[in-house]
């Protein structure tokens, strides 16, 4: 097919269209949201389980989670942006967890923490979801039994770094 | 009985002195010692016995030690490792090797009774703690990465070298 024939078909847009969606008002207005966002991520701390302590931990003063303005752990996940799934999500438990997803604004990230939030880890049995996938989708996924701070530290910037990659046509 | 309540005074309902007391503190910490690690410029010191994930090892003649005996995948409390042994031509030393060898990550919780269970000291819990990844997938390491990662530990016997 020749590029006339493209063209026709939509399959490529006209060259001042591309220039249109280059525009420079578009693309920095993009660029400006996400670097707040990525810069002010809330986490949603959903800790069922043992890694709610290096979650905590990585709050604290040591680790300092606050260094990507990510200290603002919010308990109401209408004020929250990524939810870190720390720990077992039992079967009882999954309800609640999607809930807790459904009610948090967009746009929202999901971190499992952990073995278990990730794919139930040494939990291999009926009360336990085998990976908090199953009910809410996740954007990273950290292993650890737990997962030291800093392994958390790393998926939140791999997160910023996602972040700053985002399109407003392509969430 | 009675409890007696403590009656708020004036000084105390003001609250001034309080913020001010609190203020102090935080007037301290900023002078005092800083406890922050600077974390991914600045690292944690690991101890001895800190357990990270396994790797494979092989041996100082490129040998791979693990002989597909099956320990671990048997002893693994959460069923992460996943071996398929593959025979070795006749007239080597050892019948088997694993031709797949697969630990989860996402299900390793760095128990290290692979390590403890190993006959052969194939399999080493590493240093390494710090994966992240976007599909449950990229954490399936297989062999090569876990060979990558368990790195060489050069044997005093040479247990299969001289038979």
């Amino acid at each position: 097919m020749t590029r006339a024939d493209l063209l026709r078909a939509g399959r490529i847009n006209a060259p001042e269209e591309d220039e249109a969606k280059r525009a420079v008002f578009t693309s920095r207005l993009e660029k400006l949201v996400n670097w707040g966002r990525k810069n002010s991520l809330w986490p949603m701390p959903l800790g069922t389980a043992c890694c709610a302590i290096e979650l905590m931990a990585t709050v604290g003063p040591r680790y300092d989670m606050a260094r990507f303005g990510a200290e603002a752990l919010r308990f109401s996940p209408r004020q929250s942006d990524v939810m870190i799934v720390a720990g077992t999500i039992a079967k009882k438990m999954a309800p609640v967890a999607k809930r807790i997803y459904d009610q948090m604004p967009n746009p929202k990230w999901v971190i499992a923490m952990g073995a278990c939030a990730s794919s139930g880890g040494m939990f291999r049995s009926y009360p336990t979801v085998q990976g908090v996938d199953e009910i809410v989708p996740v954007d990273l996924y950290v292993p650890g039994c737990p997962p030291r701070p800093e392994a958390l530290l790393l998926a939140l910037m791999s997160l910023q770094k996602r972040i700053e990659m985002e399109t407003f046509s392509g969430r | 009985m009675q409890v007696r309540r403590h009656q708020i005074t004036w000084w105390e309902r003001i609250y001034i002195p309080a913020i001010v007391r609190a203020l102090a503190i935080t007037l301290r910490h900023l002078f005092g010692r800083k406890v922050t690690m600077q974390y991914p410029e600045e690292r944690w010191q690991f101890p001895e016995y800190f357990r990270g994930f396994p790797g494979l090892v092989r041996d100082q003649m490129d040998r791979v030690k693990c002989v597909a005996c099956y320990l671990c995948e048997w002893v693994c409390p959460p069923k992460a490792i996943h071996i398929e042994a593959g025979e070795l031509p006749a007239g080597s030393n050892v019948e088997k090797e694993p031709r797949v060898f697969e630990i989860d990550m996402l299900r390793c919780i760095n128990c290290g009774y692979c390590e403890e269970v190993c006959p052969e000291q194939a399999i080493f819990m590493t240093k390494e703690f710090e994966f992240v990844a976007p599909t449950r997938g990229e954490l399936v390491f297989g062999k090569e990465k876990l060979l990558e990662m368990g790195g060489v530990i050069s044997d005093p016997i040479m247990k299969w070298a001289n038979k």
